[in-house]
C-alpha cells in the first residue's frame, strides 16, 4: 500500500498536486567528482590568500566577486557555481558587512546545486572577534536555509598555520558534488600534527597497460621529437595540482557492516577512490559480502565484530592476505544495528545489543589495531565512526540507538588528540535521512515527513555519506581529525 | 621422497550443505560450484585474477555438464582465461581434484589452482529408458515417415517411464548401503557403535558452528548460512528409535543422506603464495588411491584400509604418527569397519600383507570436527569439504602436525592423503 501511495506521489499528477501544497519535487543534486556548473567566485574580506592558494593548489581559476555597495544590488551576468568567501583576518563587526555584500548578489546567482564555502579563523581573540567568529556560524546556517536548488553552505574554520596543501582535499570536497548532501555544516581543518615529506607528484592516472608499451625512439637517434623541457612544464604542474582522484590507490581500507546499504557504498567508493577494500560483516551475511568484495576486486572477511577477538582477526586478515608488511590506511566503523522501542518498552537485551554492536565493538577493535601488530592500523592511517543525527538530537524510541550514535561522537572526540602525534586521524559521520531498506520501513507519511525536513527538501543517498567517509580517509586529510560532519541536507533537528 | 615443490593449502570455501530436494531444489550443479568458487575468490581477494587450472567434478552429472568445472570459472569472479578441468571418481571426486592440482604445482605445471567438487540430489539427471533411447536414435537416423514410426513400434508403456540415476553398483545390482550392510554385518559392527558415531558427528560439528570454526570455510548459499542436515540436539535415544533402512543395524540416522552442495580448495606453491601474501595452512606430502575385487566379495568401502597401508610404507610411517584423523562417514559402520580392519591382524596379514595389524585410532583425534553423518555429503564436495578444515586444525597444533585423510568412493575405490602443518 505505501509503494503505490508513494508512486503516486511521485507521479506526474501527484507532483503537481504536491507542488500546490508546497511539497515541490526535490531538485537533482550534482554528485560525484563533478565541479560545480559555473565559474568560481572568491571574495577575500580582510586580505587572506589562503583561498587562493588553495585553488591555485587544486588547479582552478577564479573571478572576482560582484559587491552590493551601489543603490541597486548588482547582479551576475552567468549563473555562478560556486562563492568561496575567504574571511580569515576578519575580527570586527563591521567587517561582516563585506561578508554581506558578497553575499547578497551571489545567493540569487548561484546556478543549481551551487556553493557557498565560507573560510574563517578557527582561534580568536578578544570578545568581539570570538562574536565575529559565532556569528559568521549563525550567517552559514541561514544561507543553507534560505538557498534553492540543490545549493548547500558550508563554514570551515581553519588554524593559524594551515596551507593551501592543508586544505585542498576539503575544498575540492566542498566544491564537488561529493558533498551533495553536506549542507549548513561546520568543521575545522588545523595542521596535520606530522608532516609528511611531499610525495612526488602523482602522475596522470591512465588506463592499465594491457599490452608491452611500444618502445619509443630515444632522443638521441630522433632529435626533432626532443620535447623542450618548457613545454614539459605545464603538464607536470597541472599534475601536481589536480586533486587526486584515486587517492587511496595501494591503501586498505576495512568496511565494517559492508555487506549492504550505505556500509556497501562507502566500500565501492573507497574502491572507486583506488583502495584494497576488506569488506567486514556476520557471517550469516557472507553471500552478498562475497558479491561485493569480487565485485569491488577485495576480499570478504565474514566476522561478527562482536566477537572478543574481532580486532585481532581483522588484523590478522589483512595480514594474511596481504602479507605480514601490510598496514590497514583506514577502518570505518559502520556496523550497525536499530532496536527501537519507547524507553518504556526497552528492556536489557535491547539495550545492551545496540551498544555492543554500535559503540563497544569499536571501542574494543581500536585499541588492538593501534597496538603495532602486522595486519593494524598504520601511523598516518584514518579511524572513521559512523555517528547519526539522532545521537546528536535523541529521537523518539531510540535512546539505546542515540546513546551508542551520541557516543561515537564522544569516542571520535576523545581519540584524535591521543592519536594526533602518530598523524592518524579519527573522524566521523553523522548522516541524517538516507534512503536505504532501513528507511524505507517507515510509515509513508512520517517517511515524507522525515525526508523533507532539511534545507535540500530530499533524503539523502548512501553515496553521500559515503562520500563524505572518503573524504576523511584522503591522505589529503591530515589536518582534518576529532571533526563530526553531519550528512543530513541541513536537517532540522539538533546542533 | 622429497618433491621439489611444495604444494600448500591456502584455504577453502564451500556452500552450506543442505538436504536434498530443500532449499538447493533449483539449483543446479553449476550454480552450486559457482557460488562455492566465488565465496573462495571473496575470501583471499582473487577476482579478475587468472588461476594456472581449476579442477572439480560431480557425480550426478547431466549430458550437458561435460564442462561443468569451466561453465563455472565462466560464471565465477575469476579471469574468464583460467582453465578448468573436469574429473570424476566417485565420492573421492573432490579429493583427487585436490591431488591432481597439489600434483600439478610439485611438478612446476602450476603455481596455483582450486581442487573443487559439487553434488545437487535434487538437480540429479533423469535419462529415458535404454529402449526409448534406442528408438529416438533410430527414428532420428530415419529417412522416411513409416521407418520412423517403425523404430517406435517395439516400445511398450513402461519403456516411456523415466529413470532415476541410482546408487547402485551396476555389477552387483546392490545398493551401497546393501553392501555395507554386508561389511557392517562381516564385521560385527553394532548398531550401539553406530549410533555413537553418528551422535559425534553431530556434536562435533554443532560445537564447530558454534565457535565460529567454519567462519572462514562457508559462504551462505541462497539465504541458508547452515548446514541444514546437521541436528545439534541429537542423542543417542532419538537414534536408537530410527528404523533400520540397510540390513539391522543402519538407520537415516547413521547413514549419510542425500545432500545438495559444493566445496572448493585453494592449493599454491608455498612460495607463490608467500609472494603473493596468501596464508599457508598445511602441505600435501603425498596420497594413494586403491580399489578392491567387491565383485569377487571385497568388502565395498574398505579400499582406503589398502591405499592407508601403501601410503603409509612409501611414506616409512605407522598409523599412529597423526595428529588427526579424517574418516568420511558414507556410512558409520564404513568408519568402525576400516577401524576395525586397522586393527586386524587376520585383515591386516591377508589382504594388506602385514606382519602386523596398522593400529588403533584415539577416537578424539577423529573427524573433532564433525563429517558426513552430520553435515552431509554431497558426494563430490566431500573432499573439499575434509581437506580446508584438516589443514585449519592442523595449523593451529602448530608446524609440522600431521592429519590423515581417507574417502571411500562407490567401484570398490578409496583414496588416502596426508597433510602437514606449516
Amino acid at each position: 500500500m505505501a509503494g503505490v501511495l508513494e508512486r503516486v506521489f511521485y507521479s506526474g499528477a501527484g507532483q503537481a498536486v504536491a507542488g500546490k501544497l508546497g511539497l515541490p519535487e526535490p531538485e537533482q543534486l550534482r554528485r560525484g567528482r563533478l565541479l560545480p556548473s559555473g565559474s568560481l567566485v572568491l571574495a577575500s574580506l580582510a586580505g587572506s590568500a589562503l583561498a587562493a592558494d588553495t585553488l591555485a593548489h587544486l588547479g582552478q581559476s577564479w573571478t572576482e566577486p560582484l559587491r552590493d555597495t551601489e543603490a541597486e544590488p548588482p547582479a551576475y551576468a552567468e549563473r555562478i557555481g560556486a562563492l568561496i568567501v575567504d574571511a580569515r583576518g576578519v575580527r570586527e563587526l563591521a567587517e561582516l558587512e563585506g561578508l554581506r555584500a558578497v553575499l547578497r548578489p551571489a545567493v540569487k546567482g548561484l546556478a543549481a546545486s551551487g556553493r557557498v564555502i565560507l573560510l574563517a579563523d578557527a582561534e580568536v581573540d578578544g570578545l568581539e572577534a570570538n562574536a565575529v567568529r559565532q556569528a559568521l556560524d549563525g550567517i552559514n546556517r541561514t544561507v543553507g536555509k534560505e538557498l534553492r536548488r540543490g545549493s548547500t553552505s558550508n563554514l570551515i574554520y581553519v588554524t593559524r598555520r594551515v596551507q593551501a596543501a592543508d586544505l585542498a582535499s576539503t575544498l575540492s570536497f566542498l566544491l564537488e558534488g561529493r558533498s551533495a548532501f553536506v549542507d549548513g555544516q561546520t568543521w575545522t581543518v588545523t595542521t596535520p600534527h606530522r608532516l609528511v615529506e611531499p610525495v612526488e607528484a602523482p602522475t596522470p592516472a591512465t588506463p592499465p597497460r594491457l599490452v608491452e608499451p611500444v618502445e619509443t625512439p630515444t632522443p638521441a637517434n630522433n632529435p626533432q621529437t626532443v620535447p623542450e623541457e618548457v613545454a614539459l612544464r605545464p603538464s607536470r604542474r597541472a599534475a601536481a595540482t589536480l586533486p587526486a582522484t584515486s587517492p587511496l590507490t595501494d591503501r586498505i581500507v576495512v568496511v565494517t557492516g559492508a555487506a549492504r546499504g550505505i556500509g556497501a557504498q562507502i566500500a565501492t567508493i573507497a574502491a572507486r577512490d583506488g583502495a584494497t577494500v576488506v569488506c567486514v560483516d556476520v557471517p550469516a551475511s557472507g553471500e552478498s559480502l562475497a558479491k561485493l568484495a569480487n565485485q569491488l576486486h577485495g576480499t570478504a572477511l565474514q566476522l561478527d565484530i562482536t566477537a572478543p577477538d574481532a580486532g585481532e582477526k581483522i588484523a590478522a586478515h589483512v595480514a594474511s592476505r596481504y602479507g605480514e608488511a601490510a598496514w590497514i590506511h583506514g577502518i570505518v566503523h559502520n556496523a550497525g544495528i536499530t532496536r527501537d522501542k519507547l524507553l518504556a518498552n526497552t528492556d536489557a537485551a535491547r539495550w545492551a545489543q545496540v551498544l555492543t554492536v554500535n559503540l563497544a565493538a569499536q571501542l574494543r577493535i581500536n585499541p588492538i589495531l593501534l597496538d603495532g601488530r602486522p595486519g593494524g592500523l598504520a601511523d598516518d592511517g584514518r579511524i572513521v565512526g559512523v555517528a547519526s543525527t539522532s545521537g546528536i538530537a535523541g529521537n523518539r524510541g531510540q535512546a539505546n540507538y542515540a546513546a551508542s550514535k551520541a557516543g561515537v561522537v564522544g569516542l571520535v572526540r576523545a581519540l584524535a588528540p591521543e592519536l594526533a602525534g602518530r598523524g592518524i586521524t579519527v573522524n566521523a559521520v553523522a548522516p541524517g535521512f538516507i534512503e536505504t531498506e532501513m528507511t524505507a520501513k517507515i510509515p509513508i507519511v512520517q517517511r515524507e515527513v522525515f525526508r523533507r525536513i532539511n534545507s535540500l527538501s530530499q533524503g539523502g543517498q548512501p553515496v553521500d555519506v559515503a562520500e563524505t567517509i572518503a573524504y576523511f580517509l584522503d591522505p589529503a586529510s591530515a589536518g582534518v581529525t576529532g571533526q563530526v560532519i553531519r550528512v543530513c541536507g541541513q536537517n532540522l533537528v539538533g546542533q | 621422497m622429497a618433491l621439489p615443490r611444495s604444494a600448500v593449502i591456502v584455504g577453502g570455501n564451500r556452500t552450506p550443505f543442505a538436504k536434498a530436494g530443500g532449499p538447493y531444489a533449483a539449483a543446479s550443479n553449476t550454480d552450486l560450484l559457482t557460488a562455492a568458487l566465488d565465496g573462495l575468490v571473496a575470501r583471499f581477494g582473487l577476482a579478475g585474477r587468472r588461476l594456472d587450472e581449476v579442477a572439480g567434478g560431480a557425480v550426478l552429472k547431466h549430458a550437458r555438464d561435460f564442462n561443468l568445472t569451466r561453465e563455472a570459472v565462466l560464471g565465477s569472479s575469476l579471469h574468464p582465461t583460467t582453465p578448468a578441468v573436469d574429473l570424476q571418481q566417485a565420492c573421492a571426486t573432490g579429493l583427487e581434484s585436490v591431488i591432481y592440482v597439489a600434483n600439478k604445482i610439485s611438478l612446476g605445471q602450476a603455481d596455483v589452482g582450486i581442487g573443487c567438487g559439487v553434488d545437487s540430489a535434487s538437480d540429479a539427471p533423469i535419462a529415458v529408458s535404454e529402449r526409448l533411447r534406442r528408438a529416438l536414435l533410430s527414428a532420428n537416423r530415419a529417412r522416411t515417415l513409416p521407418q520412423r514410426l517403425a523404430a517406435f513400434a517395439s516400445l511398450r508403456p513402461a519403456d516411456l517411464a523415466p529413470v532415476a540415476p541410482q546408487v547402485v553398483e551396476p555389477r552387483t545390482g546392490l545398493s551401497m548401503g546393501q553392501h555395507q550392510a554386508r561389511t557392517a554385518e562381516r564385521w560385527g559392527i553394532t548398531r550401539h557403535a553406530q549410533d555413537e558415531l553418528a551422535l559425534a558427528s553431530h556434536t562435533n560439528l554443532a560445537r564447530a558452528w558454534a565457535d565460529g570454526f567454519f567462519d572462514d570455510l562457508v559462504t551462505p548459499y541462497l539465504g541458508v548460512t547452515k548446514d541444514t542436515i546437521l541436528r545439534a540436539d541429537t542423542s543417542l535415544e532419538k537414534l536408537a528409535a530410527l528404523k533400520p533402512v540397510f540390513g539391522d543395524t543402519m538407520t537415516a540416522g547413521n547413514s549419510t543422506a542425500l545432500t545438495d552442495g559444493a566445496a572448493s580448495v585453494l592449493l599454491a606453491e608455498a612460495g607463490w603464495a608467500e609472494s603473493q601474501g596468501l596464508p599457508a595452512l598445511a602441505r600435501i606430502v603425498d596420497a594413494q588411491v586403491a580399489a578392491v575385487d567387491f565383485p569377487d566379495g571385497d568388502d565395498l568401502l574398505l579400499a582406503p584400509t589398502h591405499a592407508a597401508a601403501r601410503l603409509l610404507a612409501r611414506q616409512g610411517m605407522s598409523l599412529g604418527d597423526f595428529e588427526l584423523y579424517e574418516l568420511h562417514e558414507a556410512f558409520a559402520s564404513t568408519v568402525l569397519a576400516t577401524l576395525a580392519a586397522w586393527e586386524s591382524a587376520e585383515f591386516c596379514r591377508d589382504q594388506l600383507g602385514l606382519s602386523a595389524p596398522l593400529g588403533s585410532i584415539e577416537r578424539d583425534r577423529l573427524n573433532i570436527s564433525g563429517s558426513s553423518l552430520a553435515a552431509g555429503h554431497p558426494f563430490a564436495a566431500t573432499g573439499g569439504r575434509i581437506v580446508p578444515i584438516l589443514a585449519k586444525l592442523l595449523h593451529s597444533r602448530g608446524s609440522g602436525a600431521r592429519g590423515l585423510i581417507s574417502i571411500c568412493a562407490a567401484g570398490g575405490q578409496g583414496v588416502v592423503a596426508i597433510l602437514e602443518a606449516v
